[in-house]
């Protein structure tokens, strides 16, 4: 598989009057032609700030990016000047925000929404921006899209605003979708038309998707590999399957505990993480899933583990084997 | 049994689909419930058509005309709103000196409005030192006052401009001063209402979104979040327009404003003090006509305020 985009040993600090937030630690991974890559954790846990990252949209200050590559089309995004970035977002890669209430601006019409990446990147002209931009309203799914074209953003229902948005963000083509938490503000029948929609047009146009959520079902649907985040770094990535049937992360397991189950007794109670994520201001040494772990071992209060490979295509950063509680 | 078909009323489709206002159908609307703005915006276009439709009844060299025989005369048919100290007709003055006043309300509005939104954008949308520097740069044009800053720039530059001639007019260099320094002494508070709006609507996400779609800077500023704060621009504006005209009355008032013999309502009352009671009808006309203009321009500017408020969106029927 060739590798579109690749993060390699991220860090992304923020300066507040506290101290140093270490956001993102060290996170790398490689998003594949054509595939979608889910990036799942608790709220904090470094996601939005790693695909951030990679638009290069961290304000600095108080925000760096500490140090870190990030490989797209063979140049290092994180070197790039102000101009050829701007010149990547929007064209190739685009991005998706979670709520599409407050991510379309109320004042401008939909149509001139859309268009606007095309006659920012597109040498054309208004008439046939206006005749692409019917053909992406009509592509998401918007009936009539001719009699939408002028309307304004509080016509729409949170579905469809998340339509538009997708239809902004595909309007140039893009070869990376992000995703950031796109179906969190919706409600579950219109989350899985969203998914779904995701799904056909990543089909149709041969994009890669980077999609962010903490909701495990959805990925289960949309993803291939799942990247799973606690505290900035990654603590477990494999393709879907093997996250779903052969965790091997405490946390991982921890998360697909919680969950509600078809086949759960009727009176159970939903298990939970007891705890909650460290202050990343004052990293705890060693594994920053120690305090809530049930599986700890005297190494991990001395010793971060670092990612390693346990199968092929299987990594986690553990020091314990999880099926047999010892020392792995 | 033959029953005939129940006859259901069928609701007229094109009723149930009525498009939704659009937002300046709705703020005519509300403009339209408050009733002291709308007779405000008649009494408006009343003055505009006294001071441009009046050209065609009387010319201006008309009312430069100085006639020591006829000073002083009180209202007549032929003079019907008199004539002053030196016999020039009031009327026509009135007319002629409508278009100036009118004229330094509308440019230095336009000039405030753009130095403000301008200086407010810029340091709203950058932040940081860009942010500080424009605003201690306004807080020390605070701090200037502006009636003595007038009367002191009317005196030194007013006659240092040559005359200009616009539309067929010519002015005294003297109206250029004022323009100007009306404009650039009266943007500071629009500055302060912009950069706050800025330092809001910045952080919004769909600035973040449209970042994301690769506009640049400048786009970003004026054509994603100055739409959002024209509300408060619109009004500030009109006001401001109301503000200007009582500056220009005010130094002309003094008699360093606009210079004779140009005429305009404000120093049309300078020298009348002097026959408050012997022939009001020098200051009489002029001056109502300055109270209505401000009056009316308050008013619409109230309106505005209240139609142009989204809070109040859901109170239009």
């Amino acid at each position: 598989m060739d590798a579109l985009l690749e993060v390699k040993d991220l860090k992304v600090q923020f300066n507040t009057l506290e101290g140093v937030v270490h956001a993102v630690n060290g996170v790398s991974f490689v998003v594949e032609e054509g595939k979608t890559l889910g990036i799942v954790g608790e709220s904090g846990c470094g996601k939005s700030v790693t695909v951030l990252s990679i638009m290069r949209l961290i304000a600095e200050p108080p925000g760096k990016i500490a140090s870190g590559e990030i490989i797209f089309e063979g140049k290092d995004l994180i070197k790039l000047g102000k101009s050829s970035m701007q010149a990547i977002r929007g064209q190739k890669i685009a991005m998706v925000f979670q709520d599409p209430m407050t991510s379309l601006n109320p004042v401008l019409t939909i149509g001139k929404q859309i268009s606007e990446a095309l006659i920012v990147h597109k040498d054309i002209n208004t008439s046939e921006a206006y005749n692409r931009t019917i053909g992406l309203l009509d592509l998401v799914g918007i009936p009539q899209a001719k009699d939408r074209y002028n309307d304004f953003p509080h016509q729409f229902s949170g579905g469809m605003r998340q339509r538009v948005m997708i239809a902004m963000a595909l309007s140039c083509n893009p070869s990376v979708l992000i995703a950031d938490e796109p179906t969190t503000a919706l409600d579950v029948t219109i989350q899985a038309q969203i998914v779904e929609l995701t799904k056909n047009l990543q089909s149709k146009v041969g994009m890669s998707v980077i999609w962010i959520t903490h909701d495990l079902g959805v990925v289960a649907e949309i993803a291939d590999r799942v990247i799973v985040m606690y505290a900035g770094y990654i603590v477990e990535e494999a393709d879907v399957y093997n996250i779903f049937e052969n965790p091997v992360h405490p946390y991982t397991l921890s998360l697909l505990r919680s969950l509600p189950r078809v086949d759960s007794h009727r009176y159970e109670r939903l298990a939970i993480i007891p705890g909650t994520p460290p202050d990343c201001i004052h990293m705890p040494t060693g594994c920053p899933f120690m305090p809530r772990c049930s599986f700890v071992i005297e190494k991990c209060t001395l010793e971060n583990p670092g990612l390693r490979n346990i199968a092929d295509d299987h990594k986690t950063a553990c020091w314990v084997d999880v099926k047999t509680g010892r020392p792995a | 049994m033959e029953t005939s078909a129940p006859i259901i009323e069928k609701p007229v489709i094109a009723e149930i689909e009525k498009p939704p206002l659009l937002l300046s159908q709705l703020v005519f609307l509300r403009f339209k419930r408050h009733k002291m703005a709308v007779a405000g915006v008649i009494v408006l276009i009343l003055m505009v058509l006294y001071s441009i439709g009046g050209t065609f009844f009387k010319s201006e060299a008309f009312s430069l005309v100085t006639d020591t025989s006829i000073r002083l005369n009180a209202p007549s048919s032929i003079h019907p709103f008199g004539t002053d100290a030196v016999g020039r007709d009031i009327l026509a003055r009135t007319i002629y000196g409508g278009q100036i006043s009118l004229m330094i309300g509308m440019i230095a509005m336009i000039l405030e409005v753009i130095v403000g939104v301008l200086i407010g954008a810029l340091a709203g949308y950058y932040g940081g030192i860009l942010d500080s520097l424009l605003m201690r740069f306004t807080e020390a044009m605070l701090n200037i006052p502006q009636i003595p800053l007038l009367l002191v720039l009317g005196k030194l530059l007013a006659d240092k401009i040559q005359p200009i001639v616009l539309l067929g007019r010519e002015f005294s260099g003297s109206v250029i001063v004022i323009i100007a320094v009306i404009g650039l002494t009266s943007w500071m508070g629009l500055a302060r209402i912009v950069r706050a709006n800025f330092l809001s609507l910045r952080e919004q996400e769909f600035v973040t979104a449209a970042r994301c779609t690769g506009t640049n800077n400048l786009s970003i500023i004026f054509d994603h979040i100055l739409p959002n704060t024209m509300a408060p621009i619109i009004v500030s504006a009109t006001l401001s327009v109301a503000n200007a005209i009582i500056s220009e009355a005010y130094v002309s008032f003094l008699g360093v404003g606009v210079m004779p013999p140009t005429a305009t309502w404000g120093n049309m009352l300078n020298g009348a003090y002097n026959y408050i009671e012997t022939a009001p009808w020098l200051w009489i006309f002029p001056g109502s006509l300055i109270v209505l203009t401000v009056l009316s321009i308050n008013f619409i500017g109230d309106g505005l305020r209240d139609a142009l408020d989204p809070r109040a969106l859901t109170q239009a029927e």
